[in-house]
């Protein structure tokens, strides 16, 4: 066999049609190569936010001071959070228009449990939270069921769930929650001691590069080729270097919000979940062919279920996250602009709308994009017109960019 | 009966193992006002490959849905190795030995090369996918099939069309199947990748697995296959041992020129004698 003729080469790299370049070149090759073929994965978010940073600081140089960034994390965790159920159902080809009623609602079961009814704030917390699920699976059976387009049926919900928001606030028109509670105290209050923050900016790079080098040795017991140590080395050097100056900026502030190492902690763990486990997998697998995952012996209708239930359910907590930073919820609670700017995010953040590509980091990159604008149009004293049109022409534009990098992928076989 | 429940961990006996591996009677399967195949039966053995042909809209491409389990059939009887089956999902197909190559790929486009084999199918470390052990056992299949993929780290988009085949037909043998099916699995390809294919098909029956193969190509058919089944409007329009077959024999049972072959034939000879006496 060719292997014992060629025991040098791991059987991965054995054809000799495959480009391959080792190093820093291969990689910088590689990567341009990836993106003249339309296979953009974060980068368009990553430089439109860099551009945008500049830009606002140019404008006002406040807006990159410790102070603002910290507030800028603040205000972005509890859309975030609703942002990473959104991506869930744009994976797998689908749309949940409702997040933002469904906010509201388990803001407004949250109050009146905790305030009007003077149940524990635990009970409230998970009576709000699994609000959210059971809406989820309601959407998932009618879905599945009655194959009716989630579009509709969520747009119903939108509808919907505002008047049962209405129906649990009652006459009361908005419910303050108490400021000395332990969720308001967490949402406002709650940052990482300094000490632990630098713990966990050392901590992140380290597991990352013990995964990887105990990852290698698989690899290599299994004859397949190896991640140079080297490029180990670098990529978690970088990530260790930009986490401890990120920490030490926002440390000059009040320091990382526990909210919101509680959102970048969801988006890791869902990341994990998408990329590592079979559902996750499934996941994608759905977005791309369902027809091919069911075929695959998938139970789709399954897959199906648990991300409209677990879209609801994000978006529950982070109705329970936006009213325990506002210290109140009430008839506007998950209104306005929450929907759209949950939805906008995981687009801008490079979720693809035809389903199938994606992660989890789409749902932090593309909510930092929305609140940068808002709080940089903020600091220039630009009212919410000006905002509203910004963030829809940015919206456009990442779906530009979605659907020519998914033509150019077709031209390129990449698709 | 009683005997034989009780025994069917043990397998089939050996009056079973010669007899065919995949056998189906009186399939019959109707959408709506279409009645797509009726009465149909078909036997595959192991080691043996069965081209299935017909025209456009005889009911090929159905039949493979029945028996891998994405329709289930109106009526009739399935049977593996001799034992009655109920196949009524994609998964109970594979669970019971059958592996399918469908005409439209069932490939997912966004996913690589070794998520596409093992859709389905993870190789679990713990409770994440043990994506070493499927990338190994990935280049051991390929290159058992002696297939030429060249990383299988990229998306399946990105793939010629007949390695596109290629990868569908290795994900089939993941699971051990003792049949698998393909269907018109050349009908995309050039002739080196038609051949390339072919060859596919080959390696199957080497390894001891019953085949089915549906296919327009009449040259296709005469090279690799051992039987030829015909369906006409989704009926049996005649059962060809190759070596004893013609090709215009074939084709007639796929036009409808005869009912069967049986008079097909005798109607050639006498045609024959006819116009033998019509030669001065
Ligand atoms: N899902 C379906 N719904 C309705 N009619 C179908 C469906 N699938 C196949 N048919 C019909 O069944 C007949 C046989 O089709 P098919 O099995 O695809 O033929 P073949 O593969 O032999 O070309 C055709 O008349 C086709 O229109
Ligand atoms: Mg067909």
């Amino acid at each position: 066999m060719s292997t014992t003729s060629e025991p040098q080469l791991p059987a991965d790299l054995l054809d000799t049609r495959l480009i391959q370049e080792q190093g820093l070149r291969g990689y910088v090759t590689g990567f341009a190569s990836r993106l003249r073929s339309g296979d953009l994965g974060s980068m368009p978010v990553v430089v439109g936010l860099v551009v945008i940073w500049l830009v606002f600081y140019l404008q006002n140089d406040v807006f990159l001071s410790s102070r603002n960034l910290v507030n800028l994390a603040l205000q972005s965790a509890a859309i975030g959070t609703i942002s990473i159920g959104v991506v869930l159902v744009l994976l797998v080809a689908e749309i949940d228009l409702s997040v933002g009623s469904v906010s509201g609602v388990s803001a407004a079961v949250l109050a009146v449990g905790f305030v009007n009814k003077s149940w524990p704030l635990v009970m409230a917390v998970a009576v709000a939270i699994l609000v959210g699920t059971a809406i989820g699976l309601l959407y998932g059976l009618l879905y599945t069921r009655f194959g009716v387009p989630s579009f509709v049926i969520t747009l119903a919900g939108l509808l919907g769930f505002v008047g049962l928001q209405l129906k649990v606030l009652g006459d009361t028109g908005s419910i303050n929650i108490p400021f000395d509670t332990w969720l308001v105290k967490f949402a406002q209050q709650a940052f990482l001691p300094a000490s632990v923050a630098y713990a966990l900016a050392v901590a992140v790079p380290a597991l990352y590069a013990v995964s990887r080098v105990l990852g290698n040795r698989r690899r290599a017991a299994a004859g397949l080729s190896t991640q140079p140590v080297v490029d180990i080395g670098v990529r978690a050097g970088l990530l260790l270097v930009a986490l401890l100056i990120g920490t030490w900026y926002l440390n000059q502030d009040r320091g990382v919000s526990a909210m919101f190492l509680l959102f970048l902690a969801l988006v890791v763990v869902m990341d994990m979940l998408l990329r590592k486990t079979r559902w996750g997998r499934s996941v994608y697998a759905i977005g791309g062919n369902v027809e091919a995952a069911r075929r695959a012996g998938i139970a789709v209708n399954r897959v199906y279920v648990s991300v409209f239930v677990l879209c609801s359910t994000f978006a529950a907590l982070g109705g329970v996250l936006a009213a325990a930073r506002g210290a109140v919820a009430g008839q506007s609670s998950g209104g306005g602009d929450t929907n759209l700017n949950a939805i906008a995010a995981a687009v801008i953040g490079g979720t693809s709308l035809f389903g199938g590509r994606g992660s989890a980091y789409s749902a932090l990159l593309g909510v930092l994009v929305i609140q940068s604008i808002s709080s940089g149009l903020t600091l220039m004293n630009l009212d919410s017109s000006v905002r509203y049109m910004i963030t829809g022409a940015v919206l456009l534009l990442a779906v530009i960019i979605d659907s020519l990098s998914r033509r150019s992928r077709r031209s390129h076989g990449r698709a | 009966m009683t005997a034989t429940t009780t025994d069917h961990g043990t397998g089939p006996t050996d009056a079973r193992s010669t007899g065919p591996v995949l056998s189906l009677t009186g399939i019959s399967k109707r959408f709506g006002a279409v009645q797509a195949l009726s009465d149909v039966s078909l036997e595959v053995r192991a080691g043996e490959v069965v081209a299935l042909v017909g025209d456009n809209g005889a009911g090929k491409s159905t039949l493979v849905k029945v028996i891998a389990g994405v329709h289930p059939p109106d009526s009739g009887r399935v049977e593996v190795e001799g034992w009655p089956v109920t196949i009524d999902s994609p998964a109970a197909a594979q669970r019971i030995g059958i592996a399918t190559v469908f005409q439209d790929l069932s490939l997912c486009d966004n996913l690589d090369v070794v998520a596409n084999l093992f859709l389905g199918n993870e190789a679990l470390h713990g409770p994440t996918m043990d994506e070493v052990e499927m990338e190994r056992r990935s280049w051991e299949l390929l290159r058992q099939l002696s297939a030429k993929i060249p990383s299988v780290r990229v998306p399946v988009a990105s793939l010629s069309g007949g390695q596109r085949q290629t990868v569908a037909i290795a994900r089939s043998l993941l699971g051990n199947p003792k049949v698998v099916m393909l269907d018109e699995p050349t009908a995309a390809l050039g002739v080196a990748q038609t051949a390339e294919v072919l060859n596919l098909v080959e390696t199957l029956r080497d390894q001891g697995l019953g085949v089915l193969l549906i296919s327009h190509n009449m040259a296709d058919v005469l090279a690799v296959a051992d039987r030829v089944v015909v369906l006409r409007l989704g009926r049996n329009n005649g059962d060809f041992e190759v070596p004893h077959t013609t090709n215009e024999e074939i084709v007639a049972a796929i036009t409808g020129a005869t009912n069967n072959a049986v008079s097909e034939r005798s109607r050639r000879t006498a045609q024959r004698h006819a116009d033998q006496e019509a030669q001065p």
